[in-house]
């Protein structure tokens, strides 16, 4: 506390170290030291921006105008370093307070933080006043014609003024602020008379210097304390988010990187957001569709209308179902099934339902095309079997020698033609609406059974190779297409008089095809009663004819081409001449008629609300193929599918074992095997041979022994 | 999915197709509110669907304070009330895991299962088939823990856990960013972590204390057991558990919606290694 301003400096960074450690403490020797000496050298730095009268009592009201400035509530929280000893002061001045009447930092403190544990106010109605005013001032200067008055306050407290002063000098750093503060020190260095005018400049020379200290940039990041500390203070004020002291670092840690990210923005979110806008691009062409059509579009219009479904009335009734995919993007898919057959001459058209996959999901959308309006099939894979099978038969004669093979491959079954069987119709599928669809080819019968022997899931993209066992010939596409047929004949139901028989029957012998293929709606279909296709499955059959386990709907019998082979070769046939015929449920068979899958029932019917069952719908669950749902209001029905493309089985799925090894060439002593005799069978062997030699050279001899008597004779 | 954003919700997993329809939507929405009230739960979680053949399992899950605590379950057949259900023992997994197939859709129906027990009578030792009956309601208890445990899945940065000790929900979450929201590591089971412990000091550097304290999703057994999906044209992340067929977890990147929603039979889909 002495007058000298040379050794000033160290005796106040002395003291003010005192005050810093005995911070906590708050004993009435320490306050002394410890009052904001922070807050001055803020709001001292204002000061010496505006003028350097109105420091002292600045210097006393910054503390709490400075605390306010900084965000009130700041004070305990901000995890700010050390150096900012706005906190520590804080807290100190009370014990001051009621020595210091005038200076109205203790009540400030008092009203601002709450930390600070508060002795009486001792004048609160001057500091008040003095603090309403600073607490306007927000790093603002305007609080200057006040303090300026309250600059007189100081004057009553001089060896306080003193100490305050000296506690505020524990910040200098800059030779100009000392050089003037040394001077306004030792001005208020005189005990007890104008000190008040020295100890401001004091204070105001610790704020600066503080405050100088905050905005030093940091190397490493450019960024300041003071600045952060106050973005950090106004973003909280501003939000005002609960428990802010839980959450500060959580807050410092967004205001940095507020900073900095937006160099790194623009870049980043071009990239993410492109297949979004790409998708959404396309999807608005959907919607745009309609104004690209001209003057034929009326005409286009009444034929198309017969062929789009109404897809958002399916949609409402299995909504209440519990069945669907949503609002709007169902009646994206209605616009995608409009685009369809805008663009394809389609006969009718319906939303078959949506396969999820791994890595994308299908719509499906079951199509008949207008009579002779078919696209050309692709024979390729006929014409391949066709040239393996010459090429066998072409090597087999050239080596005659090689024992001939009795394998036989199995007749390949051909595939149904289109419109028949499973082939009736023809599905496209596209993975979102807005993406073309694209046409899946005809199932062929050795699909449909290996697809019954694998269960594998679909990853969303069509030439994707099925890995199995037993292979499976074709691609996903051809899966997706195998079991979009076996779902089909499986589920798609219709309340019972909703088809009808068409009256040109073919012959009704038993022979196959074309006999009941054919249906047709029901003109004079009365509907039944929404519990009457609740309560017994018989009302409701099927429509859609039933697979054989040879992979077709209508038996072909492979024998028949065998005859021809059957005279060319040997007689030798393993095969049997007849093979039995298959037989399935004829069409239209209720749907009560379906084997159980244990013990469980293969469909389950509800009414859609409990509520109210007067409007109630009939919603049939299928427990064989899970996911597929049908749904009646008497009238109209629909079917639907939603789900993975697989079998329900109570079972875990055991892989077929591979068939055991054929027996290709006939076992005979040509081609079998013959073991090299082993050394004791050689030598038996040979000692065999010897004794036949010997036992020969005997009857040699014997017998020329004979000869030669006789030949004496 | 939180009962407060149900509407939303599930129009954005309505991706799978199977949700609720309009009835019980509506009883859902209201009894959700009287059920959160009623046992004072912090949050409610509206689970999911159970299929059965008769009727169908409505299932529910209250949350107290700390995320992380034990959920109470609570299911209903109508969706207006609901009974609490008792949490999983051991014994009842014991139990309940050999019990197969559909679920019946009444809670009292009892499912048999014969066991060949070793009976002692004096001196002989034979077996015996003991007929083990088996409520309905366990095994509902049952798998609703095992698909909790299994497949239950929140965002990284949902929940934050505190030094003391809960878990709470992280109110500066601002949804994963779409980069993030591809990968498999963004998503944390929502449970206890398990495997936490066997990451080698490196990982755990790099980890955040406060966000990474759950399992992530990277490692779970099968490869490929999970499906991500942008749907909507990448404005929703769909993932669906192949595991449990009918699970289907959904996030818009960039905003704090999420949930996951469990409609299926209740079973698990132990061929999911012959389907990859």
């Amino acid at each position: 506390m002495e007058e000298s301003t040379s050794p000033k400096q160290e005796k106040e960074n002395q003291e003010l170290g005192e005050a810093r450690r005995s911070w906590d403490v708050k004993t009435a020797a320490s306050p002394q030291y410890s009052e904001p000496a922070s807050f001055e050298p803020l709001e001292a730095k204002q000061g010496l921006e505006t003028g350097r009268q109105s420091r002292s009592s600045r210097y006393w009201s910054p503390q709490s105008g400075a605390r306010t400035s900084l965000g009130g509530s700041a004070g305990p929280e901000t995890s700010s370093p050390a150096p900012l000893s706005p906190r520590e002061s804080s807290s100190t001045p009370s014990p001051l307070a009621p020595a210091i009447q005038d200076l109205g930092a203790p009540p400030q403190s008092d009203r601002t933080t709450s930390v600070i544990p508060e002795a009486g106010t001792p004048d609160p109605d001057p500091l008040e006043q003095s603090s309403d005013k600073r607490e306007s001032t927000h790093h603002t200067n305007q609080s200057d014609g006040n303090t300026f008055q309250q600059s007189q306050q100081p004057h009553l407290c001089g060896p306080r003024a003193v100490s305050y002063k000296n506690a505020n000098q524990k910040e200098l750093r800059f030779d100009v602020f000392q050089e003037e503060v040394s001077n306004s020190d030792y001005d208020l260095h005189q005990p007890a008379t104008g000190g008040s005018e020295v100890a401001p400049s004091m204070l105001e020379t610790t704020v600066q210097n503080a405050k100088a200290y905050l905005l030093k940039t940091s190397s490493k990041s450019g960024l300041n304390l003071y600045d952060h500390l106050s973005n950090m203070l106004t973003k909280i004020l501003d939000e005002r988010p609960e428990n802010a002291v839980d959450i500060i670092e959580n807050i410092s840690q967004d205001v940095k990187m507020a900073h900095f990210s937006k160099k790194f923005d623009a870049l980043q979110n071009e990239n993410e957001m492109l297949p979004t806008y790409e998708i959404a691009e396309k999807q608005k062409a959907l919607f745009l569709q309609v104004h690209l059509e001209g003057v034929d579009q009326e005409l286009e219009d009444e034929i198309v209308e017969n062929a789009l479904p109404n897809v958002m009335e399916s949609a409402f009734y299995f909504e209440q179902a519990g069945v669907g995919l949503g609002t709007d993007e169902t009646y994206r898919i209605f616009l995608a099934l409009k685009q369809l057959t805008d663009t394809h001459p389609i006969q009718r058209c319906r939303f078959w339902g949506k396969i999820l996959g791994l890595e994308m999901n299908y719509i499906v959308a079951e199509v008949e095309f207008r009579e002779g309006e078919d696209e050309e099939e692709v024979e390729e894979e006929d014409v391949d079997e066709e040239r393996d099978n010459r090429e066998s038969e072409a090597d087999e004669d050239e080596e005659d020698e090689l024992p001939k093979s009795l394998y036989k491959a199995p007749q390949a079954i051909p595939k149904e033609e289109s419109r028949t069987g499973a082939n009736k119709y023809v599905y496209f599928v596209c993975n979102e609406p807005g993406r073309p669809w694209v046409k899946l080819p005809p199932v062929t019968p050795a699909q449909i059974v290996i697809a019954r022997k694998i269960k594998k899931f679909f990853t969303g993209r069509l030439d994707a190779p099925i890995i199995s066992y037993p292979p499976f010939p074709g691609n996903e596409s051809n899966y997706l297409r195998a079991q979009i047929a076996r779902i089909s004949a499986g589920t798609h139901v219709s309340p019972l008089g909703f088809y009808q028989f068409g009256e040109e029957e073919g012959e009704e012998e038993e022979e196959v095809e074309g006999s009941q293929n054919s249906f047709e709606e029901n003109p004079d279909f009365e509907g039944i009663q929404v519990i009457d296709l609740v309560e017994t499955l018989s009302n409701w059959v099927h429509h859609v004819q039933h697979i054989l386990s040879q992979g077709r709907c209508n038996w072909f019998n492979s024998v028949q081409k065998n005859e021809e082979e059957e005279e060319e070769e040997d007689e030798e046939k393993e095969e049997p001449d007849y093979i039995e015929q298959e037989v399935g449920p004829p069409l239209l068979t209720p749907i009560s008629e379906d084997l159980e899958i244990q013990n469980i029932p293969p469909w389950t019917t509800r009414l859609s609300s409990n509520l109210i069952p007067q409007y109630a719908i009939a919603v049939l669950q299928s427990n064989l193929w899970p996911g597929a749902y049908a749904f009646s209001n008497g009238k109209k029905f629909e079917n639907f599918y939603i789900g993975w493309g697989h079998k329900y089985s109570p079972d875990n799925y055991t892989p077929p074992v591979p068939p055991p090894v054929y027996q290709e060439y006939p076992s005979g002593p040509e081609i079998t095997e013959m073991d090299d005799p082993g050394v004791e069978e050689e030598q038996a062997f040979r000692a065999a041979q010897e004794a036949v030699l010997l036992a020969a050279e005997e009857n040699e001899e014997t017998e020329e022994d004979e000869d030669e008597e006789d030949d004496y004779d | 999915m939180d009962a407060e954003s149900l509407l939303l919700s599930l129009e954005l997993a309505s991706g799978s197709g199977q949700g609720l329809s309009p009835d019980r939507r509506a009883s859902l929405l209201t009894s959700l509110l009287l059920v959160k009230r009623d046992y004072r739960y912090d949050r409610v979680l509206f689970w999911g669907r159970i299929l059965g053949l008769v009727a169908d399992y409505y299932i529910a899950q209250g949350l107290s304070e700390d995320q992380l605590a034990p959920r109470k379950t609570l299911y209903s057949l109508n969706c207006t009330e609901w009974s609490l259900l008792p949490p999983a023992t051991e014994e009842m997994v014991a139990q309940s895991s050999v019990v197969k197939g559909r679920f019946m859709g009444d809670p009292s129906y009892e499912y048999e299962h014969i066991e060949l027990q070793k009976v002692n009578e004096g001196e002989k030792v034979f077996e015996e088939e003991v007929v083990i009956q088996i409520k309905e309601e366990t095994r509902l208890v049952y798998v609703i823990d095992q698909i909790d445990k299994a497949v239950a899945i929140i965002p990284r940065g949902a929940l934050f856990k505190t030094p003391f000790g809960p878990t709470h929900v992280n109110r500066t979450f601002e949804g994963l960013s779409l980069s993030e929201a591809k990968k498999l590591s963004s998503y944390f089971h929502f449970r206890e972590p398990v495997e936490l412990k066997n990451k080698t000091l490196l990982e755990k550097a790099d980890l955040d204390p406060s966000l990474d304290f759950m399992d992530s999703l990277e490692h779970d057994v099968p490869k490929g057991s999970w499906s991500i999906q942008m749907e909507r044209g990448n404005t929703l992340v769909v993932l669906r558990s192949l595991l449990w067929p009918g699970l289907t977890f959904y996030h818009a990147p960039r905003t704090r919606n999420y949930g996951y929603i469990y409609v299926g039979t209740g079973e698990k889909n132990m061929d999911l290694p012959f389907m990859l």
